[in-house]
Formats: structure tokens, sequence, C-alpha cells
């Protein structure tokens, strides 16, 4: 079994204390440092830029209406929904972190979890306000949801689209909650190595005042435990449910079964791209190759190799029903992405979801962080692409000719993504400076040292 | 062992325990097996991480969390299925799409949803809540060595309230069951940092009192009643930017938002040539006939009388003596600028020929306004027509029963 901490990379053979003291003082020293690494003043300063432009377009947004983008009668998802859709694809591979290989005894995942479900829950919100501020007047958004305001009635709960409300909202408060309460001990550690009053009251009181004893560690793992188990249906649920939003109707194109799985193994693919894609440079950044070792790093580009295939496979699938349902509209529909007007954006998906993760049959290229962020990169263009197709090229040329159309983005739908990309920087980079980026407690617990049948006593 | 007493500024209370530090987490389980064969019930083991088999060393029985967060579940769903039933099918049934009211099928994503909510909002709460936590003013955090519980220390405490403490004796346990040092905690001296620190309760309080306005704001919206329109808080529909008749345009010619007909056109259904039918007038006269879209017959006064229930009785009465509700109620309140409506029944009026009575109705009388808006042309003549029957069954001779039914009257 690979273990976080790896005893043979150690310099000396050192005490159990010791090695836990060095687990701690890694992890914190990433949010103690006095100097941080130029690189993120000049992320931060970016993502602050595209934050303030996020906020200018909702701004022009709300007080112009939906014109502002390129969407029209005939496409009136557009960008949109686009980005929802690849945004909650990215927040799956925290959870499948986090909670699935939970389950199955991973313990690698104890190096990488903590950031992969902070990234979840900054993806969840970017998310979220995509569907927010497509419905066009966001400010009565609040008729989603079942409560008693003034027209007196209740939402239609047969609509995908109310699926979809509650399966992200709740996707985003288990994840928050599964979060913090994996933090909650390494908050405590912050309280206790806080050097002014202000932080040990601040972490103090985030840490709930934990004390670590074994009776609260008894019911801690209880439920931590429970919630992963309770989370990985959930997050297998939630991205069926948003691929429900397009199965459920009877769009060409959007109208099959093979929805739901090809969504989750999308949303897996997409996840585990954004997760390589933030923690490659923040392991060489902060001086942590010793705790998200490279073989870490691997195991997740296999991962990478699994889902895409998965993917390919689901392509492969459509087109074959396509034509095997002999529906001429489902058939025009998959014969339009590949020769219609959207040909170059197939082209451009195509090559990153199939032929992209490919590479990393190549051990050098699981290994060397520059082609990694290449590849890692393009899986996040491809994906962006992935559902790009599904919404516009469906959408624009629909069973009657004289509906079809064009789609041109326009600036304000590019301002917006920007944006949403620069709020996720944004609150990356905070989580990075302020908070354990690495489970402290479970890094530990997965030492050799931590295991009371390792020196053979029990 | 109380070396460690004078970094604490804040004076000692009476004891709260002994503090012992092991070095492993191996050591700590072997301590732990050592004070529970001893006999001890108040004391608990502390660590960094949870220590693998000290829950079996110390006894611990296994929580009931399990059970609770099954029945957070078994609750999402069942409150799911009773909020989708009653919402769509019983309080507001949504019509869509031929669809049942209640299709289980449709219900079980959010059923789902919610099972998974409930259950892990139980399992985070009650979590904490059986862990007693949030607890920021336990002893044990006057222990400066305690600090190492959270990097790399293994602790194990016995109270000074378990049946069995004796400090000497207690203390030799804990020596013997490997302590590389043991610290006597004390609580503290100043009675009020044993509980909890006094701004909490009030934060509580405050909180819980703030989260009930927007419901008593609610409370009090659906049971009074308010002359005033909806709060907008975005007032885009209110304001729209579109041209209303009458309004001045910028944009048009002549400035005006309403526009004449194309000079020379028509539009379609706007001819309207027919001079009797549409206007009630033959030869420069009131017409005395039905116009032939109109021919007299049994459907047409039917119609006429459904059409007079809906727009003439709320004046003139359903029997047209000028007394319908909004007659009765302004005699009533006595309103000053009431005109009276027309009993139809007057000697005046049964003399109109069709036509005026026609011409009444499209454009009004007096006080009274014009209907052609509202009332199609045809309608407007059954009005007449029930009209003259209605003045016709009040002013009715044996001679107008038809001999059949003469012997039924009486």
């Amino acid at each position: 079994m690979d273990t976080a901490i790896d005893k043979d990379e150690t310099p000396q053979k050192s005490t159990a204390a010791a090695v836990f003291q060095r687990v701690t003082e890694t992890v914190s020293g990433v949010v103690e440092r006095r100097t941080w690494p130029k690189a993120w003043y000049i992320a931060f300063a970016i993502s602050c830029c595209l934050v303030v432009l996020l906020g200018i377009s909702l701004w022009h947004l709300f007080f112009t209406g939906i014109g502002i983008w390129g969407t029209n009668n005939t496409e009136g998802w557009g960008w949109a929904i686009v980005n929802f859709v690849f945004w909650v694809g990215i927040g799956h591979a925290g959870t499948l972190i986090s909670a699935i290989l939970f389950l199955m005894r991973q313990t690698w995942r104890t190096s990488i979890n903590r950031s992969a479900e902070a990234m979840t829950i900054f993806a969840v919100m970017c998310a979220g306000i995509f569907p927010l501020i497509h419905v066009g007047r966001p400010w009565v958004v609040y008729w989603m949801f079942p409560l008693p305001y003034d027209m007196d009635i209740w939402p239609q709960f047969r609509s995908p689209l109310m699926w979809d409300v509650f399966a992200v909202s709740t996707y985003f408060t288990v994840s928050l909650l599964f979060w913090y309460m994996g933090m909650v001990p390494d908050l405590g550690t912050f309280r206790d190595r806080a050097k002014s009053k202000i932080k040990a009251v601040v972490f103090g009181v985030l840490s709930f005042g934990w004390r670590g004893s074994a009776k609260q560690w008894h019911r801690y793992e209880r439920a931590y435990l429970l919630l992963a188990a309770l989370a990985t249906p959930l997050v297998l649920s939630v991205h069926s449910v948003v691929s429900f939003d397009f199965a459920v109707s009877q769009q060409p194109g959007w109208h099959t079964p093979i929805f739901p799985p090809y969504f989750v193994a999308g949303a897996i693919y997409s996840g585990f791209g954004m997760v390589l894609t933030l923690l490659v440079p923040a392991r060489y950044l902060f001086g942590l190759g010793d705790i998200i070792k490279k073989s870490h790093i691997e195991a997740m580009c296999k991962v990478l190799l699994l889902t895409g295939s998965l993917v390919a496979f689901s392509y492969m699938t459509e087109f074959f029903i396509a034509w095997y349902s002999g529906n001429p509209y489902e058939g025009f529909t998959f014969f339009n992405r590949v020769f219609g007007p959207f040909q170059w954006a197939w082209g451009i998906m195509a090559f990153c979801n199939v032929v992209v993760p490919h590479f990393f049959w190549f051990k050098k290229c699981r290994t060397n962080p520059w082609i990694i962020m290449g590849l890692v990169l393009l899986v996040n263009v491809g994906m962006w692409f992935e559902r790009f197709i599904i919404i516009v090229s469906s959408l624009t040329r629909e069973f009657v000719p004289a509906t079809w159309d064009y789609f041109v983005p326009t600036f304000w739908d590019a301002a917006t993504f920007l944006g949403t990309i620069g709020m996720f920087l944004f609150l990356f980079l905070l989580f990075l400076r302020y908070l354990p980026m690495i489970a402290m407690s479970e890094v530990k617990a997965a030492t050799p040292e931590a295991h009371a049948d390792h020196h053979g006593t029990h | 062992m109380s070396e460690h007493n004078q970094t604490n500024p804040p004076a000692d209370g009476p004891l709260w325990g002994l503090l012992a530090e092991v070095s492993t987490p191996t050591e700590l389980v072997s301590a732990a097996a050592k004070v529970r064969a001893a006999g001890y019930t108040q004391w608990d083991c502390y660590s960094p991480f949870p220590v693998h088999g000290i829950d079996r060393a110390m006894g611990t029985k296994p929580t009931i969390l399990p059970v609770l967060v099954f029945m957070g579940g078994i609750t999402g769903t069942g409150l799911a299925i009773l909020m989708q039933w009653w919402m769509n099918a019983v309080d507001w049934p949504w019509i869509v799409s031929g669809k049942p009211y209640f299709s289980l099928p449709a219900n079980i994503p959010i059923a789902f949803e919610l099972t998974i909510l409930l259950a892990s909002l139980t399992a985070f709460f009650g979590m904490w809540a059986l862990n007693k936590l949030p607890q920021v003013w336990h002893p044990l955090f006057r222990s400066d060595r305690f600090a190492k519980v959270t990097n790399n220390g293994f602790f194990l405490a016995i109270q000074a309230d378990d049946d069995k403490f004796d400090r000497e004796a207690t203390e030799a346990l804990l020596k013997e069951a490997g302590a590389t040092a043991i610290e006597a905690v004390h609580l503290d001296a100043d009675p009020k940092k044993k509980k909890m620190p006094r701004q909490i309760p009030a934060f509580i309080a405050i909180t819980a009192v703030a989260a009930l306005v927007p419901f008593a704001c609610i409370a009090k919206a659906r049971t009074s009643k308010s002359s005033e329109p909806h709060y907008h808080i975005i007032p885009d529909m209110d304001f729209q930017p579109k041209a209303q008749a009458q309004q001045a345009s910028a944009l048009l010619p002549d400035g005006r938002v309403d526009q004449m007909p194309v000079e020379g056109t028509v539009a379609r259904g706007e001819l309207k040539a027919d001079d009797h039918f549409y206007r009630g007038i033959v030869d420069g006269a009131w017409a005395t006939t039905f116009p032939e879209q109109v021919p007299p017959s049994k459907e047409s006064i039917e119609r006429g009388h459904q059409r007079f229930n809906i727009y003439c009785s709320p004046c003139h009465g359903l029997s047209g003596y000028g007394n319908g509700m909004v007659a009765q109620r302004a005699e009533k309140i006595g309103s000053p600028n009431w005109t009276v409506p027309s009993n139809l029944h007057q000697e005046y009026i049964i003399r109109q020929p069709h036509g005026q009575i026609f011409n009444t109705i499209s454009n009004g009388i007096r006080n009274m306004p014009s209907y052609g808006a509202q009332i199609p042309e045809a309608d407007r003549w059954a009005i007449v027509m029930y009209v003259r029957a209605l003045q016709r069954s009040q002013h009715a001779t044996v001679a107008d029963v038809p001999p059949t039914l003469r012997q039924t009257l009486r």
C-alpha cells in the first residue's frame, strides 16, 4: 500500500514524534511562511482583475438583460449553461477523491483530498452563478425554491430543472460540510501553533475547541465514514441529474439514456484535469514534493486515462446509436456535429478528449510536470468544448430548418466566463494562503508510525 | 509535575485531573488498556489523529450516530415525498402535459437529494452534538503541554471526579503505564472561566431572535391586508421600455405612438359597410328589424340572455328594472355622483326602435359607458332581442301565452 509519507524518503530514521512533527511543519509552513512565491502574487493579482471583470459583467447583465449575450431564440442556453455544466463537472473529482477513494481505502488520497474538496466547493460556487443569472431576473430566483412567497404557488417538481436545483444545492451543502469537518482537527493545529492572540481566537472558534479526545475521534471517524458513504451516491447523482436537464427533453442529440453515465465519466475526467492543473504548480511552489508524491500525480494521470477512455467510448456509443436507431433527426444531429458549422469545435473536443488522454500511457508523460500541465490544460479545454458541442450544435440545428441559426458569443459571454475562472482562482489562492491545504491528521494517520501494529505489539 | 503551572498566569482552582504524556500511539493503546483494567471510568485519551485499536483498548461503546443518520435520511425521504405530493397535487395542482398530479417516478430525484441532505446534516451536526463541541473553554487548554495534541503529542487524562481517583495511586499507575511526563491540570479559580463565556449564549440568543424576523414578516404579510402594491426590488416589470397608447413617440414622424392606417386602406375586418348590422340604421332612420346576421330565434335570445346577465344586469338588474347590485350599493352608500340606471320597462324605452337600443349599447348614453369595445355586434343584437323579450314579459296579457299552455296558468 502506498502511503502518504514513505519512511524511506525521510533523511534520517526518525521517531514517530519527529515524523508527525515534520508533517505539521511542512503543511503549516505553507501558511506560516513569511515570503510567498512571486507566482502566488502574480496569480492573485490576475485573479483579482478577473473578479472585478465578473462584477462588471454581472452588473451590466442585471441592469440590461441577457440580450447582452450571444443567446437568441434558437440557442436559448448558450455559454451560461455550457459554463454551468463545465464547472459542476470540475467539482466531481474533489468528491470522488475525498469520498469514493476513502471508501476504497486508497490512502494516497490523503495528500490531495483537502485541496480537491476545496476545488469542488469553489467550482460549484462558480457553477451556481450561471443558472442563477441565466433565468433573466435573478432577483426572483427564490421562486425556484418551495417557499410561501406572494404568488402563492409552488415549484413544479416533475421538471428536471427543479431536480437540478435540489441536486446542486444539496451537493454544495454536503461538500461544504465534508470539507469543513475534515478540516476541524487541522484548524486545531493552527490554533495551537498561533503566534498572535487574534489568530488563536479565530482558529480556536473555527476548530470548535477540538481537543483530539479518543471518544471524540471515534464519533468523528464514524461521521466521516457516513458522510463519505452519503457523498458517494450523491456525486454520482448530481451529474446524472444535470444530464437529465438534457436527456429528459425531446431534443435530438440530448434524448439518450447514455447521458447519466456519460456525464459522470466526463465530470470525473474534467475534475481530475483541474485537480492536476492546480496541484502540479502548487506542489512545486510550496515544496510539498514529499507529501504529494510523484506516485500520486501518476495515479491521477492514470485516472485521466481511464475516464478519458470512458468518455471516448461514450462518444462512440452515441454515434452508433444515432445510426442504429434509424431516427433521421438523431442521425442528422451527429452528422452535423462532425460536418456542420461547428465542425471546428467538434474537432477540438475530439482531439482533447479522445487523443490527449492516451499520452498518459507513457511514463514520461505521467512524470514530467511540464508535459502533464500541457496535457491537463488541453483536458480542461476539451471538456468545455464537449458541453459546447452538446448544447450549441444540437440547439442550432433542430427539427425545423426554419429555426436554424449560428451561435456567436459576445464580449460579455467571454467576460463572464473569464470572471468565474478568476473567482475560482481567487478563492483557491486564498485557501492556499490561509487554510491547511493538506489534511495533516489524515496524513499522519496514514504513516507507518501511526499504526500500533507497525511495531508488532498489537 | 506541576512545573508548567507558572506558565498559566490565572490562579489555579480545584484539581481537574492528571494529564500523562506518552511518546507513541502504540504506548497510548497499551496505557489505555492498563487504565481501563484498573477500573477507572472518568478518563480519556488524546491524540493528533485517530489511533488504531484505541477504541477496543478503552472499551468505547459504538456511537449511536449511524442510527440517527438513518433516521435523518428516512425523514428526508418522507418529507420530500410529502412536500411534492402536497405542493403539486393538493395545494396547487400543476397541470403539465396531462401528467398525473402525483407520480412517484418523477419525485424520486428530489426525494433522493433530500434523503442525502438530511442524513448528511444529521451526521455533521449530530457528531458535534454527541461530542459536546464546540467547547472552547475546556480545562485541558490551560496546559501548555497539551498544545502538542494537535501536532505529535499523545496524552491520557484521568479526571479527579473519578471514584477511584487518588492523587498518589493514580500518578503511580500512569507512571507504570509508560507516561514520559505527568502534569496536574486545575480548573480555573475564576468560576466564570469554568463555564461558557457569557458572550456565547448572548450571541446565540440574538441570532435566534434575528432569524425569526423574516418569518414574523411573512406571517404578518400573510394575515394582514394592504392597499400598497407589492414591493419590487427591481421594478423592471413596472416600468417597461415599450410604447403605450396615447404616448408621444420620438421615433415616429408625427410624434405619436398611435398611427393612423395607411391612406386608402382598410384593415382586415374593419370595413363595416353594413349600416344595419354595425350601426342599427336603415335608410337614415333607426332600424326596426333585426339584421339578417342575427335572425330572431330561440338560440339568439338565449345568447342575449347570457350576455345581458354578464354585461347589463350589474346595473340594470336581472329583470331590467334598474336595480342591479351596483345600483343597490350606490344607493346604499349614498354615492353623490350616481346616476340611477334606467328602468328598461319605461314606456319611452319600450317604444324605441331596435336600432336605437343597439346604438345605446354600442356608444353609451348619459353616464352609461360604451360597450362597443367589449361586446361584438352580433351579441349586441342578441341583447337587444333579449331586452325586447324582457319588456314583453313584464307587460304580457293572457293573449301572449300560447293557447296550448293557457290551461296550465293559475
